[in-house]
């Protein structure tokens, strides 16, 4: 058997970048294969392996939703080396991927269920990819709660999206800044994350939870979500341990005998709560 | 079964001139400035004698230090990428110890679980192993605790065991049979020889080991152990097992390539996110990991041990960490 070389990228073009915050982009992503664009498809919550030619690989969400056909987006922010260089692309210039990665959200099984997305920061991209997506089949879910917290008005991304979603009428939006990240006319409520949600006070009864951010506001929220009564099998949320290879080899993203490129990157809180805490 | 037959010690240079002369690279134990190491040999006089082990690994004839997983030229608006072709010489590895032979089956297990690593499958299918079985051994040697042994047959094609004047051989698979089949006046009918190893006394429990793991995250333990761990890494490049790797990228504005590399889950970047998070933050968290991926989730997950016993981690740690000691401790209740 000749093997092929699983660490060979596809050519992908920039379509499109959309500047959404300081140092954060979003690239849509087209194949520059047509049969690797005709042989691709993905599933919301998976995440791919990103080449600025160069500098190396970079780890991201797929942000756009697995129902939005031709293309793929990931919005990246400014954190080092691979990043940087990304940053650096304009539209037309070519970059490599590598997916789609990891396992998936199970929204199928969420049919009848209410959902409570809450995001922080840059975490906002996971939850993207999952909100298009059960939005696309908005007649599935019963209520539709989205909390999103930045530390400032400029630091929010999708800025857009979020027009969009508060103008519509079956999503309940809640976007809160960092006290003192708001400027003169902010609407939005200003205040952590958790203490925004406790306020909130959605009912756990048959309703799914979806948390992503930085691993300070997980802690902080994960508490308040059990108070309200969520089980810990009905809180979903992503691990972003650092990857190299993203197909179970290299160990570097591995906790316990879990690797998180490959039975995460969605893991439940009770599936966490089996696992050794290094994430 | 095996094949057993008698190898006369002058049938080796018989032996090695067939391998030659079938276009295989052998690489063999060497001496070479106080240090035995792996390397290419032509004759069996240049293979090091009285060798405990080598220094570094065989896992380098099947997974190298450094290696090219493509390269690219970039345009203005262009990208090009080549594919990289596993450059698998066919080889012969003469004289690894039976520890190190059966090493291979743990890089295997990651490897090519669900997806398979061309580079490593391209080399191990050109690879085939001659051990030696041990007469000697050190204090760091604990084969025996892990479900090996100092004449265990696993991962060889062909065991040799030192006799009188030569060598048991015992010819184990398709690969040795071809092998021997390149030279079949070297091998003689057996004489009924009896096989004698050196003695490796069991150091520790270790499937008690393994589920006392499942409580013992939290012991204080792995602070005690790690105190004096430097974090160098040395131990995880010399282990014949350790497959964990980083990729990195050498390039100018022309273009470049993409390697992949060794690499240790000892170094505190290794789990470093952009952020500044880190998840095994401190020496200890990331001694655990090390004992824990050999010994506790390798079996969880691959249902065999990281870990072959070979000592190659206790004889190159600067802070002279002894595994073995380390392992007996952590399966005592
Ligand atoms: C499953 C998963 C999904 C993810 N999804 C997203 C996503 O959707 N969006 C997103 O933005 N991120 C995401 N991340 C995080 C993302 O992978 C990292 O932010 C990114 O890989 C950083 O890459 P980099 O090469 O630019 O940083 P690196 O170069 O690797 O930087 C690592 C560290 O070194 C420092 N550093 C690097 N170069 C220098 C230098 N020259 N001098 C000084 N310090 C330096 C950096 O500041 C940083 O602290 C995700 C991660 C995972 C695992
Ligand atoms: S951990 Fe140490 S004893 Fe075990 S296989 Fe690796 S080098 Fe040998
Ligand atoms: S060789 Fe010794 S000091 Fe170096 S990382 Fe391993 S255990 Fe620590
Ligand atoms: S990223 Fe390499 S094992 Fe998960």
């Amino acid at each position: 058997m000749t093997d092929t070389n699983i660490y060979l990228p596809h050519l992908m073009r920039i379509a499109k970048i959309t500047e959404e915050a300081p140092a954060v982009k979003t690239f849509r992503l087209e194949f520059m294969d047509a049969a690797a664009a005709a042989a691709f498809s993905f599933e919301t919550g998976q995440f791919g392996l990103y080449s600025a030619f160069g500098e190396g690989e970079s780890t991201f969400c797929i942000a756009s939703s697995p129902t939005r056909k031709g293309y793929i987006e990931c919005t990246f922010r400014e954190a080092g080396r691979v990043t940087a260089a990304l940053a650096d692309k304009e539209e037309g210039d070519v970059v490599g991927f590598r997916g789609p990665y990891g396992n998936r959200f199970p929204i199928e099984q969420w049919k009848g269920k209410n959902l409570v997305f809450i995001a922080g920061g840059i975490a906002l991209p996971p939850l993207r990819s999952v909100i298009w997506n059960c939005l696309d089949l908005r007649d599935w879910f019963k209520d539709i709660t989205i909390v999103y917290g930045a530390r400032s008005v400029a630091d929010l991304v999708y800025k857009d999206e979020l027009k969009e979603w508060e103008a519509r009428p079956d999503v309940n939006l809640v976007v809160t800044v960092d006290p003192g990240g708001d400027v003169p006319g902010w609407t939005g409520k200003v205040g952590f994350v958790p203490p925004v949600v406790e306020a909130l006070n959605p009912s756990p009864d048959n309703t799914i939870a979806l948390v992503c951010g930085p691993p300070i506001m997980i802690k902080l929220t994960l508490p308040v979500l059990a108070k309200l009564g969520f089980p810990p099998e009905a809180i979903f949320t992503t691990l972003e341990n650092r990857m190299k290879c993203g197909l179970g080899k290299c160990g570097r993203c591995n906790t316990g005998s879990s690797y998180v490129c490959k039975d995460g990157p969605v893991y439940t809180l009770e599936q966490l709560n089996s696992l050794p805490a290094e994430y | 079964m095996a094949d057993n037959f008698f190898l006369p010690q002058a049938s080796l240079d018989t032996l090695f001139a067939a391998l030659a002369k079938d276009g295989r690279r052998i690489l063999a134990p060497t001496d070479r400035d106080g240090r035995t190491e792996l390397n290419p040999v032509d004759k069996p006089a240049d293979v090091a004698k009285d060798y405990l082990q080598t220094i570094l690994s065989a896992k380098e004839a099947a997974f190298p230090k450094v290696e090219r997983l493509m390269s690219f030229t970039t345009g203005s608006k262009s990208v090009d990428l080549v594919d990289a072709e596993p450059h698998a010489l066919p080889t012969v590895l003469f004289g690894v110890r039976p520890c190190e032979a059966s090493g291979f089956r743990a890089l295997d297990a990651v490897f090519n679980w669900d997806t398979r690593d061309r580079f490593f499958n391209a080399r191990m299918e050109a690879l085939a192993v001659i051990g030696v079985a041990c007469t000697r051994k050190d204090d760091a040697c604990f084969c025996t605790s892990v479900g090996g042994g100092p004449g265990s047959t696993a991962g060889s094609d062909i065991l040799l065991t030192p006799v009188d004047g030569g060598f048991l051989a015992e010819v184990l698979t398709e690969k040795g049979k071809a092998m021997a089949a390149l030279a079949p006046e070297a091998f003689k009918a057996d004489p009924g020889l009896e096989k004698k190893v050196v003695d490796v006394p069991v150091a520790f429990d270790q499937p008690g080991l393994t589920r006392r793991l499942k409580d013992r995250f939290e012991d204080g333990i792995w602070v005690e152990q790690s105190l004096r761990c430097v974090g160098c890494g040395a131990c995880a490049y010399v282990c014949p097992t350790c497959v964990c790797f980083d990729i990195v990228e050498e390039s100018d504005a022309k273009g470049g390539h993409r390697l992949r590399t060794w690499d240790s889950c000892g170094g505190h970047m290794f789990t470093l996110h952009a952020s500044g998070h880190n998840p095994r933050e401190t020496q200890a968290q990331r001694w655990r990991q090390r004992v824990y991926h050999k010994f506790s989730y390798y079996p969880e997950r691959y249902d065999m041990l990281g870990c072959v016993g070979c000592g190659k981690c206790t004889r190159a740690c600067p802070v002279d960490m002894n595994l073995q000691e380390h392992l007996a401790e952590a399966a005592q209740a």
